[in-house]
């Protein structure tokens, strides 16, 4: 069963975003992703200072099986990107919703543009659909 | 419909994570591919192999059928439990299957083929009896287990009773035949040290918990190619199917040329393949930039020309891409593989990674 925290919000290509409350959010991926990916050994991170669309694919997540896009959930400029990834890509795997995440960026209207992601009992309902 | 081994429900109380493979379920990891691997490298690990095909043969001209239908030769087989490696080709020379021939004394012999290759070859080699004097037998009554591991043939004996003492003195290669049913024989598909014993699927599962208390932790099919690919050992339908030859799918040195008026089927077009030359070799590759190769993607030389990659991943052993490639013949030691449209710069060696938990690329 994965978990799917209730403070975060959710995409259909199984990002997750956090509003950190001051106009930017952070970014990574679910643990059902995770869990279907299995063990990572790649994770390309974007380059700071980089804007995208909703949708852009802007990061790399590689497995032993298979490597997948990230894709931007909300419009916006990379601000930081986990450095820690380069090194320890399984923490993406271990701890997805914390020392796993993957960037974040600045968001206009944060509050705004997250409110047309999934919650968590939507995103719950898609992955069961699976 | 999916089929299920002997060994199912063990699976299930391990945490595996089941898929399809060829028509059968079967664990792909029970929690992490990467941490089974290392298992097997550095210590023993466990592979229910239950989903291949075992085929008995028996009958006055076995042995002639076999020197007919195989690339390599039986009759190489000198003492009895030996184990032969070979191709079965069809008559352009492509390979049908690779397979394992054990030969068990006088005209018996046991046969290990692949599960995705299961009807082919069983149709395959029922035309080819014709003429013969031999019986082909399923064994679907039997379960495998492929123990693998440094420590794997140490842990296995501890759990294999009266079988123990001649498992321990098999020399590789080599397998043995023992009481009620079982088989123990000194292979794998690794790089590692082990045993693969076959016994009835109403024992399977006795043996595989036994195993785990020993010690032996199971392994999924994840981990089993990670494994075979570090190790340079070719997968059936990845690495060769029936449009190419051992030629040209560095198996070579499993097709016995000699005696020159053995007559085995493919013979006469590996031979003209032979003669007109320019084979493409097949190599392994190390990507020396931050990347995994996968199967399909280009391998491009620096004078122009391209081959392909026929299988590739990460080596969780040695950190970094590897991969086998079918290349032009006179591919250099670098190349470049296009992965997501990228040009990454690679490496060629010879196709074998690690053996015995070792690297054989530094």
């Amino acid at each position: 069963m994965s978990n799917v925290p209730n403070d975060l919000r959710y995409t259909t290509s199984h990002e997750w975003v956090r509003d950190n409350g001051d106009g930017t959010v952070t970014i990574g991926i679910t643990d059902h992703a995770q869990a279907l990916l299995g063990d990572l050994v790649f994770v390309e991170t974007p380059e700071i200072g980089a804007s995208f669309e909703q949708g852009d694919a802007c990061a790399v997540v590689e497995s032993v099986k298979a490597a997948s896009d990230v894709y931007a959930p909300l419009a916006g400029e990379v601000v930081e990107a986990n450095p820690d990834l380069a090194d320890s890509p399984e923490l993406v795997n271990s701890d997805p919703y914390g020392a796993g995440w993957i960037f974040q960026m600045k968001v206009e209207d944060a509050e705004m543009a997250m409110a047309g992601l999934m919650d968590a009992d939507a995103y719950q309902a898609s992955i069961e659909e699976d | 419909m999916t089929q299920r081994t002997a060994l199912f429900d063990n699976h299930l109380a391990a945490g595996a994570r089941m898929v399809d493979f060829a028509g059968w379920e079967m664990p792909i990891h029970y929690g992490s591919q990467v941490e089974e691997h290392h298992q097997v490298r550095r210590d023993a690990g466990m592979f229910d192999v239950s989903h291949m095909t075992v085929l008995d043969l028996d009958g006055p001209d076995s042995r002639d059928y076999l020197r007919r239908l195989l690339a390599n030769d039986v009759a190489r087989l000198k003492t009895p439990g030996k184990a032969l490696y070979s191709c079965m080709l069809n008559e352009q020379g492509g390979v049908i299957d690779d397979l394992i021939t054990y030969w068990l004394g006088g005209d018996r012999y046991r046969i290990v083929v692949n599960a995705a290759t299961r009807e082919k070859d069983l149709a395959w080699m029922r035309e080819r009896l014709q003429g013969f004097d031999a019986r082909l037998t399923e064994r679907d009554d039997l379960a495998m287990i492929a123990v693998q591991g440094p420590n794997a043939r140490e842990r296995a004996a501890t759990v294999l009773g009266k079988a123990a003492e001649p498992a321990l003195a098999l020399s590789p290669f080599q397998g043995v035949e023992l009481e009620d049913g079982l088989f123990v024989a000194r292979t794998g598909y690794t790089g590692e040290d082990g045993f693969e014993i076959l016994l009835p699927t109403g024992r399977a599962g006795a043996l595989w918990e036994a195993l785990r208390q020993a010690g032996v932790q199971p392994a999924g099919l994840g981990a089993r190619d990670t494994l075979r690919l570090e190790a340079g050992m070719n997968l059936y339908g990845q690495d060769m199917d029936e449009t190419v030859t051992p030629l040209e799918s560095g198996l070579g040195w499993t097709v016995a040329w000699a005696p020159e008026d053995r007559d085995f089927i493919g013979r006469a077009a590996l031979q003209t393949q032979r003669a007109v030359g320019g084979l493409r070799r097949f190599v392994g590759l190390v990507l020396e930039a931050r990347g995994v190769p996968r199967a399909g993607q280009r391998v491009i030389l620096p004078e122009g020309g391209e081959g392909e990659i026929t299988s590739g991943s990460f080596s969780p052993t040695l950190q970094r891409g590897i991969a086998l490639a079918r290349v032009p013949a006179d591919t250099g030691e670098r190349v470049e593989v296009e992965i997501r449209s990228k040009r990454l710069p690679a490496r060629v060696v010879k196709p074998a990674f690690v053996r015995h938990g070792k690297s054989l690329i530094d």
